[in-house]
Formats: C-alpha cells, structure tokens, sequence
C-alpha cells in the first residue's frame, strides 16, 4: 500500500497539492504515481513566472518506461520550481511528498483546493482503479 | 488476463509489477528497473523468455528448407549445435519475424520466435513445410530462463549439476542438449551468459535456485534498456511486416550469397537494392536534456524526416539513446521532436555498450 498523507489534497491523476502558511500551494506527485511510473529519469518543470490553470498540463515526468503529463491541481502562478530535479530526478522516487516536489505556485482562487480529494478521496480513487 | 508462463506464481510471489506484453502476462520490474539493469552489466541477472516459443523442425530435408524460408543462410552452420540470428521474410521482403535457428543434427533444427507473433510464425512455417516434408513442432512444454552478465555462467554453474563443465565448454552462439537441460551461451543484453531451456515443471525450482545462487531477478524493463544499448533490434518496433531488413539495420543477417540461392523475399530486396534503399536505420544520442521515444519525429536538415523507431534512457550511459529510420543520405546530425520541440540528437554507430563498456 502505497503512503497517503491526511494533510495533502489530491487529483485522480495522481498529484498532491499542499498548501502551505505563507499562502503558496506545493504541488508534486502522489508515492503511488512514482511507484507506477518506476525510476524517473527526466523531470520538466514549468517556469518560473507563468501561469497555469486548474487541471492544465504543468510538468512532465518521464521514466526508463513513459513520459507523463503532470497537471496543476489548481490555477496560480508559478514561483518556484525544483531545480534539483534537473540533476537528480529519482528525488520523485525517493521522497515524494518531500524533496520530490515539483513546483510552487501562488493561487489565484484558493476555493479551488477545497474542490480536491482528501486522503480518503485519494485511497478510494484509487481502489476504484483497482490497485 | 494473458497467458501464463510456468512462472507467473514465482514472478507475482516476488512482487513483480506485472504487464501485458504481446498476450502474455509479464513481469516488467521487480523493484527499480535501473538495478536490474545494472545488476546485468555488473554481476548477473535472469529473465523469464518462456513466452517465447521454441519449435523443432525435423526431417531429413530441414536445412533445404530453412535455406529457402530463412533470409540468412543455414547453410553457414557446419558444427552441431552452432546458432543463427534470421529474418523471416513474407515475398514482399518486409519482416514476419526474427529467430534465431540451432542446428542439431541433419535431421534437426531448433528455431527460437518472438512471442507476439508465435501463432503467425507457426502458420507461416507449416505453409512451405509441405514440399520439403518436414514437421514443425511447437514445444510448448518448455520453459527458458535468460541467466546475463559476467558472473552469469559461474552463478548458475551450481544449478546445472553434473553438465556443469560441458556447459562451460560452450563457445559463444553455441548451444547443447544437456540432460534435461538446452543449453546456449546466447542473449539479448550484451552480455556474456546462457539461455537455459528446461522442462515447463522444472523452472520455478530452477529459478530459486538461481535466485540463491545471487542471481538478480530482472523484467522486461530491464531486458529492453539492456537490448537498447546492445544495438539489438526489437520486433515491432524497430522492424515489422511493412519494412524490408534492408531498411532495418539487418543488411548482415541476408546472404545474398550465394546467388543462386532462392530464398523467400529474395526478388523484392534484390529490387530495393537496384533501386536504391531509400531508408536506414540509425543509432541516436540525444544531446540535449530529455528522453528518445518511439515514434518521435526525426528531423534531417536539408534531407528530409525520419521516425524514431525505440528510444530509451540508457541506465549505463545515463543520457537517453534510441534507433530511428531515416531517408539514406542523414548526416551526424539530426533534431528531434520532443512535445514540439526539436532537440540536437548525434547519429552515432551501435552498439552503444557492449561486456559492461561504454562504446559511445
């Protein structure tokens, strides 16, 4: 059983938003969406600066096997990307509610986040997948 | 569901990631993806290829017929048990599959197909069986363990007994019967090792065996980055019935001589040559961040565009690699699109790495 941890929010395709004190949400995606997606060897952030809308296509994060798409959870700009993973993408392996992240944004309609499953949203999502 | 191999039970009891892979039910990793592949180019690693079908073409007419089905020419195997890697080509010169064929005795040949094409291959052996009245047997209660790296043989030594030292005799591309044992120092890695086929029963014991004896348990992930950076081409993606194996990078695998051999596909690529072969098929490193897909656009400056055929990220030369067919006069220097944007890609000879080093 993959880890779901109770503070984060969740889109069905497998990315967790997390927002943080100073307003900003950190987005990156769920542990059972690297453990599918098996070792990551190539991470595309969005830049800093642009904007993203909810449900858009934000990043990209590729493995030995496939690439994926990685959506915004929610609309915003973008402040800050993970650098890190330019060099060392097995970071979203590794640790991926923590050094594994993606990106920050700074969002225009928190109401959004409050449309995003919980952990018990996310579990079921993802039994209803069949894992 | 898919099919099964004799061992489906073993592969999910470890946890394996499990896939479909041409009808059949598959271990893909057992964990990273980019140990296993390590732990081949480094120590010794082991693959389940009992998906894969073997089938023994016997009668005294085998190697008259093999030399007219087979594109490349089985009249070059003099000692017994020495292999060969062939196309199989329909009239129209494009590829039904690739094998590769044992010669046993006069009377007995052992071919090795793919596993998504085994019902095709078969109809189309059993079609020019007849005036050469030889039989065609699938040996479906076979099973056939992939043992790969430089510890590979010295690991799985202890498993094979009393044959163990006639096994190490084998000299590469060579196989033998063993006991109960096929054994051949043959892959798709490399790699030096053995592809060991054994009764159906025997393998889940076989391949604890091997997995005490420390030998790493490896998917098809593995199996397809390892075959990447080796130049070794995949059926289906890098070659199909719709491409002649002139245009495949298999030109070495046709024996156009001697000439008056007649071989199935022989007239059709006969008259691609005379014409020109339009297309080749080339290895790739992509220079720029990002990872070489099938299927990814090919652009030639000044000479037109081409396809990526497999691409990958290569584990040991940790950039990403892949083949791609493109119009005859490419140059070194290519571009790719990667989600619409075209990156620098360097046409490169393959293999890539072979026995554990970087040729690039």
């Amino acid at each position: 059983m993959s880890s779901i941890p109770a503070d984060l929010k969740y889109l069905d395709s497998h990315e967790w938003a997390r927002l943080e004190s100073d307003g900003t949400v950190t987005i990156g995606i769920s542990d059972h969406a690297q453990g599918a997606l098996g070792d990551l060897v190539f991470v595309e952030v969005p830049e800093v600066g642009k904007t993203l809308s909810k449900g858009g296509a934000a990043a990209v994060v590729e493995s030995v096997k496939a690439a994926s798409d990685v959506y915004s959870p929610v609309s915003g700009e973008v402040i800050a990307a993970n650098e890190s993973l330019g060099s060392s993408p097995e970071l979203v392996n590794q640790d991926p509610y923590g050094n594994g992240w993606l990106f920050k944004l700074k969002p225009s309609n928190k109401a959004e986040l409050e449309q995003l499953l919980d952990a018990k949203g996310y579990e079921k999502a993802l039994e209803a997948e069949g894992h | 569901m898919g099919f099964k191999t004799p061992l489906h039970d073993t592969h999910v009891a470890a946890g394996a990631r499990m896939v479909d892979f041409g009808g059949w039910d598959m271990p893909v990793n057992y964990g990273s993806q980019i140990e296993e592949h390590h732990a081949v180019r480094r120590d010794a690693g082991m693959f389940d290829v009992s998906h894969m079908l073997i089938a023994d073409v016997t009668g005294p007419r085998t190697r008259e017929y093999l030399r007219y089905l087979l594109a490349n020419d089985v009249a070059k195997l003099k000692d017994s048990g020495k292999a060969l890697y062939s196309c199989l080509l329909n009239e129209a010169g494009g590829v039904v599959d690739d094998l590769i064929v044992y010669f046993i005795n006069e009377n007995w040949f052992r071919v090795v197909v793919n596993a998504g094409t085994r019902d095709k291959d078969i109809a189309w052996l059993k079609r020019f069986a007849g005036p050469f009245g030889v039989d065609i047997k699938p040996r479906t209660d076979l099973a056939m363990i992939a043992v790969q790296g430089p510890n590979a043989r010295a690991k799985a030594s202890t498993l094979l007994g009393s044959h163990a030292a006639a096994a190490q005799e084998l000299k590469p591309f060579f196989g033998r019967e063993l006991g109960p044992y096929f054994v051949s120092r043959t892959g798709y890695t490399g790699e030096d090792g053995w592809e060991i086929v054994m009764p159906a029963a025997d393998a889940p014991k076989f391949w604890a065996g091997l997995k005490a004896a420390g030998v790493a348990e490896c998917g098809l992930g593995a199996r397809d980055t390892l075959r990447l950076e080796a130049g070794m081409n995949l059926y289906g993606n890098d070659m199909d019935e719709n491409v002649s194996p002139l245009e495949s990078g298999l030109t070495w695998t046709v024996a156009f001589d001697p000439p008056e051999r007649d071989f199935v596909g022989r007239a059709a690529l006969e008259a691609l040559k005379q014409g020109g072969v339009p297309r080749k098929l080339v290895g790739l490193v992509l220079e720029d961040r990002g990872v070489l897909r099938g299927h990814q656009k090919v652009v030639a400056p000044g000479v037109g565009e081409g396809e990526l055929t497999s691409g990958t990220f290569s584990p040991t030369l940790e950039r990403s690699i892949g083949f791609a067919r493109v119009p005859a006069a490419t140059g070194e220097q290519v571009q790719v699109d990667i989600r619409g944007k075209l990156l620098a890609a360097r046409v490169v000879k393959y293999p890539f790495v072979r026995n554990g080093k970087a040729l690039i």
